[in-house]
């Protein structure tokens, strides 16, 4: 037997009424050990203008590169404390923020480590699907053998990688929806 | 750890396209270059998983939020998360959100001229039982006007949000109600193009769950992507 998962539809521009219980934009907590980073940016439709309603879902390994979750059987820490999942809204300018570890490196598809990155969902009102789209890290000596950037076209990787700022530890990286500066997104 | 069994992808037509005209909101924010296709690694087979300290017992029941009931007819919303091999999906989260009888969301944004309910809030959560339930209690919401496109009303429906097992298997999308005149006219509704896909976002009136004197029920079972059979060799 064989059913279809079901039709994704829009999150609308009301989901806060439903989601905001869960929103989370710092992952850091007692006992969270790793480099501190913020990451900032903004979101962006098609014509650069902001879209105050969208809100990002991340999702990553803890500073040994491990997941909090069943599936994930590497021997490395797992210690309580750091889930590994954020839910972040924009403000009215598109503006997001959130504050967390940098992930270790995880196994990849290809017997390789992938370089440390951060899973990230896009949801918005238009967009009738999540975007799946993931952050890297700027002068990563792994991103060069990474699996999952380079099935992405070397012009376009930069949109997965965050920029340094001239603040320790803060980094910025937006969401541009469409056009020529266009996020790249996967499909997963 | 190399060999991971990932997740199916969807069966053509059976999801939306992210550029679709006729819902206007997507015309500059559906992204213009074709996704990536990539496989899933040990990230996108793990995902944040959420125990019963992450839940209200009581968020299950929209309609004892406040001092008082809130206006509108009482229902019972409930069916089963499943994967597309029907085994049951346990302990998952699920988040609703809808308007108010009257059409109208608890909500900044919404300025319709319709009013609010100070008995009801419209949101609610709960986990998923051993065999993949859930039950809520809520009321129907109303439909509702948009500025879409000229005398555009959006059909009553109810937002859903599940995670499931995996950051793959993460869904958001919207039940319907059976009969509402409503879903032949609406973008969203429409958006996939798969009829019985689209058909499987409308609840069954629900006899069995119907409770006497009391309210009607409505079953939605919701279905997540299914497990590749075999691990994805390297």
């Amino acid at each position: 037997m064989s059913l279809h998962a079901t039709t994704s539809q829009t999150v609308g521009p009301f989901f806060t009424i439903g989601l905001r219980r869960l929103n989370k934009t710092n992952l850091l907590g007692p006992g969270v050990s790793g480099e501190k980073i913020s990451i900032e940016g903004r979101v962006l439709d098609g014509n650069g203008k902001p879209v105050p309603d969208a809100m990002l879902e991340i999702w990553q390994a803890n500073s040994h590169g491990r997941y909090a979750h069943p599936e994930d059987d590497q021997n490395n820490q797992l210690k309580p404390g750091f889930q590994g999942f954020g839910r972040i809204g924009v403000d009215e300018n598109g503006g997001f923020v959130f504050t967390t570890v940098k992930p270790g490196a995880v196994p990849g598809p290809d017997g390789k480590m992938q370089a440390p990155h951060i899973a990230v969902s896009v949801f918005a009102r238009g967009l009738q699907l999540r975007l799946v789209t993931r952050i890297y890290f700027p002068e990563e000596a792994l991103n060069a053998d990474d699996y999952v950037l380079n099935l992405v076209e070397p012009e376009r990787r930069a949109t997965l990688i965050a920029r340094r700022t001239a603040v320790a530890g803060a980094l910025q990286w937006n969401v541009i929806l469409q056009g020529v500066d266009e996020t790249v997104f996967f499909d997963c | 750890m190399s060999n991971i069994r990932g997740y199916r992808r969807p069966a053509p037509e059976t999801q939306p396209q992210h550029l679709h005209p006729p819902y206007v909101s997507s015309i500059t924010r559906a992204p213009s270059k074709p996704l990536v296709h990539m496989p899933h690694t040990l990230t996108e087979v793990t995902g944040p998983l959420f125990g019963i300290e992450a839940v209200d017992v009581k968020a299950c029941d929209l309609t004892r939020q406040h001092s008082g009931e809130p206006l509108g007819e009482r229902i019972i919303v409930s069916g089963r998360v499943l994967d597309e091999d029907a085994r049951p999906i346990p302990h998952t989260l699920i988040e609703v959100w809808q308007a108010n009888a009257a059409g109208r969301y608890l909500h900044k944004v919404d300025q319709h001229d319709a009013p609010l309910d100070p008995n009801f809030t419209g949101c609610g959560h709960t986990l998923t039982d051993d065999e993949g339930r859930y039950r809520f209690v809520t009321i129907r919401p109303g439909a509702y006007p948009w500025r879409n496109h000229h005398n555009a009303w959006r059909p009553a429906h109810i937002h859903f949000s599940v995670f499931g097992p995996a950051f793959a298997t993460r869904l958001v999308t919207q039940m319907y109600f059976p009969g509402d005149a409503l879903l032949h006219f609406d973008p969203i509704f429409n958006c996939t193009a798969d009829e019985q896909a689209r058909n499987g976002l409308i609840s069954v009136f629900d006899w069995a769950n119907t409770i006497p004197d009391q309210a009607l029920g409505f079953r939605f079972d919701i279905i997540l992507n299914g497990r590749e059979a075999t691990p994805m060799e390297k």
